[in-house]
């Protein structure tokens, strides 16, 4: 594996985006932050701008106000930055597909790298999903 | 303030209460100098169609729809969609499903509130208290996924009943876990109303008089910290509330200060109601087993951990609701902002609007633009930043 | 308690309320003509000390009916203004003047979800639909369908 891919994998800062959610996602996700599961010690910490990124975390419907802006956030990110959907919702739409409001899922808009579903993903399993990210960059190179 | 005056003034955004969510509009701050002159709130970033949706849904189905509305209070809606759907049948309830569905409610609340402490802690500068908060969160969710699968979204009200019982080996659990919440919600009641920095922070700010409360139909602890003694566990009692002993918390000052207290204040109420149901709850059946729902109309309400939620359905005799309509207490909450920010400092601006504690699900976030030149003056960190900095000075001066 | 409260508003209203409805001890419908509806909510609000909780407007094919809750904390009970809208002139008064900023949001999601119009609100404009939401076409209504 090349350096840059073993440095990229050993610490990802990600940045959160959530479009159209119920919120549920988004704090199990900062769930992670906290003294049971805390996320840090695998170097793992959350920006506050997308241009620091090599991961975006996406929960939500991606409905119709939320999703030029998921388009821009994902354009700002500099490449290589691995995309997560968080959620039934952001990887279908869920409950809420069919409604008036509710655009496309997310990988109609941008292109995803790991699905974790659930309604929430209890965060061992966003944990899961965020190193399977990191085995995908490695078993690429 | 008319538009063309708006034109002139200072624009500041007002950050997310989470703090890593992107842009929306949500709240814009004009500011003159440090001072908050005015506010306009724009949301829509959640908006999913619920209602609509609802249409097209089965009661059962509906149940598991309005759940997802938010995730802080995801019993709060299907309880009162379902007291809704029972209150156009005029069914009873059995005994025991009422105790079940106090004991979760009151444990949503807890859970709320504590969620809603380790916020304001982070915005103040306090992240000790925000990892701690959510630290003695997690033994609550522990409870949850016992009793009910899942951490969150538990899927446990249904019109007539609820869907699961709690089993007799649990109740001595619970009864633990609360009674080991009573020292730590104890240490966070002398953390936080004890402390001279805090004191400097949260009082006299963001004061919302009672007659503001009043004029904006302000509801649940936003309105009960302004001396409005309303409650709907007290002034229509549903579930087992009646059957139990326990005070409604109210507070007179209506400042961030009187909004925590209330908020710490209810945590010892909830042990207090879960433990009382704990002892009490009889056996029986959990479900009236409702077949049909007949033409009518019904409206359920509820006490949310934000204040009064209620539903309206109307039905046509057919398995799906003609209309539901649904209003969540911090869409009357919410507005208050208005009459309570302005005339305050910018640096307060995020505890202020974080003590209304708008559900997470209407919470987007504001942009700060500079008419002028276009261009972001404050991003939404450095409105959390500006709130941090200045408890660190107020503190250094202690 | 409650025969008071029923009492005080026949007093107060009398014929202005063409039909009564008890569905039970705490859930009371009011039917009133449009032009009517300041008058009833202003009794309610102001002289019986009720308080707003939230107004429900509905899409009947034939005509619009809009239905305002109002809470009496004290007693528990829950008194709903019922009001029909012709479908040719969907317009009604608003009751921001009346009983305060409380009716504002939602007479806005009313006026954006079903094309009803809110003669007198301070702010008539858009709530919860994005900016690009087409004009004319109103999600609550019977003949929009979600695709």
């Amino acid at each position: 594996m090349s350096i840059s891919s073993k440095a990229f994998t050993k610490s990802l800062w990600a940045f959160h985006v959530s479009v159209g959610s119920c919120n549920n996602c988004d704090i199990e996700m900062l769930d992670l932050l906290t003294p049971r599961f805390d996320v840090e010690r695998f170097g793992i910490v959350l920006v506050g701008s997308v241009r620091h990124a090599d991961l975006l975390l996406v929960t939500g419907i991606v409905n119709r106000k939320g999703a030029p802006r998921l388009k821009k956030v994902y354009e700002q990110a500099s490449k290589p930055c691995l995309v997560v959907a968080i959620g039934v919702c952001a990887c279908g739409q869920g409950i809420f597909r069919g409604g008036y409001n509710s655009y496309d899922p997310v990988d109609k808009v941008i292109p995803v790298d790991v699905y974790v579903p659930g309604c929430p993903p209890k965060p061992e399993a966003i944990l899961l999903g965020i190193n399977k990210a990191i085995e995908k960059v490695k078993s690429k190179k | 303030m008319n538009d063309k005056e708006k034109l002139r003034k200072t624009i500041i955004p007002i950050g997310p209460f989470h703090p890593l969510q992107e842009e929306p509009e949500f709240f814009k701050l004009y500011v003159e100098g440090e001072t908050v002159v005015d506010i306009d709130i724009n949301i829509g970033y959640n908006h999913r169609g619920i209602e609509k949706l609802s249409e097209a849904k089965s009661y059962d189905q509906a149940a598991f729809l309005v759940e997802r509305i938010c995730g802080i209070c995801s019993n709060a809606h299907p309880l009162a969609f379902s007291q809704a759907v029972e209150d156009l049948l005029g069914v009873e309830v059995p005994e025991r499903a009422l105790y079940i569905r106090t004991i979760i409610a009151e444990l949503e609340r807890i859970h709320s509130h504590l969620l809603w402490l380790g916020l304001a802690g982070h915005f103040l500068g306090y992240n000790t208290v925000f990892m701690w908060a959510w630290k003695y969160r997690e033994p609550v969710l522990d409870i949850f996924e016992m009793v009910t699968g899942n951490r969150n979204h538990y899927g446990m009200n249904k019109p007539g009943g609820v869907r699961k019982d709690i089993a007799e080996e649990d109740i001595p659990k619970i009864s633990k876990m609360i009674a080991e919440l009573i020292p730590a919600v104890d240490m966070f009641k002398g953390a936080v109303l004890d402390d001279p920095v805090l004191h400097a922070r949260l009082k006299g700010v963001g004061v919302l008089k009672k007659e503001d409360a009043v004029e904006y139909a302000a509801l649940g602890p936003v309105a009960r910290a302004s001396g409005v003694n309303i409650d709907v566990r007290k002034d229509e009692p549903y579930a087992a509330y009646n059957l139990v002993d326990w005070k409604v918390i109210i507070e007179n000052d209506g400042d961030c200060f009187a909004k925590t207290k209330v908020r710490i204040l209810e945590l010892y109420e909830s042990i207090e109601i879960i433990r009382q149901c704990l002892k009490k709850i009889p056996k029986g059946p959990i479900d009236a087993r409702l077949k049909e729902v007949p033409p009518g109309e019904g409206i359920g309400r509820i006490e949310a951990p934000r204040g009064e939620c209620i539903h309206y359905i109307r039905s046509d005799g057919s398995n799906s609701p003609v209309r539901h309509k649904i209003r969540a207490p911090s869409f009357m909450s919410v507005p208050t902002a208005k009459a309570s920010v302005v005339g305050q400092q910018v640096a307060d601006a995020t505890i202020i609007l974080a003590s209304v504690d708008p559900c997470y699900c209407c919470t987007e976030r504001m942009a700060v633009v500079d008419r002028k030149s276009g261009k972001e003056v404050i991003s939404s960190q450095g409105l959390v930043r500006l709130s941090q900095e200045k408890t660190r000075k107020i503190s250094l001066s202690f | 308690m409650a025969k008071q409260l029923i009492f005080d508003i026949k007093e107060r209203l009398g014929d202005i309320v063409f039909q009564m409805e008890e569905k039970s001890g705490k859930r009371i419908y009011l039917s009133v003509h449009k032009s009517d509806l300041r008058r009833v909510a202003s009794v309610l609000h102001n002289d019986l000390g009720a308080r707003f909780s939230t107004a429900s407007g509905m899409d009947n094919i034939k005509n619009f009916e809009i239905l305002y809750h109002f809470s009496f904390d004290d007693s528990g009970k829950i008194i709903s203004i019922r009001t029909f809208v012709d479908k040719d002139l969907p317009s009604v008064d608003s009751l921001v003047p009346v009983i305060g900023s409380g009716a504002e949001w939602v007479e806005r999601e009313m006026h954006e979800l079903l094309g009803l119009d809110f003669s007198g609100h301070p702010g008539l404009k858009r709530l919860l639909l994005p900016e690009d939401w087409p004009q004319g076409k109103y999600p609550l209504r019977r003949d929009f369908k979600n695709e």
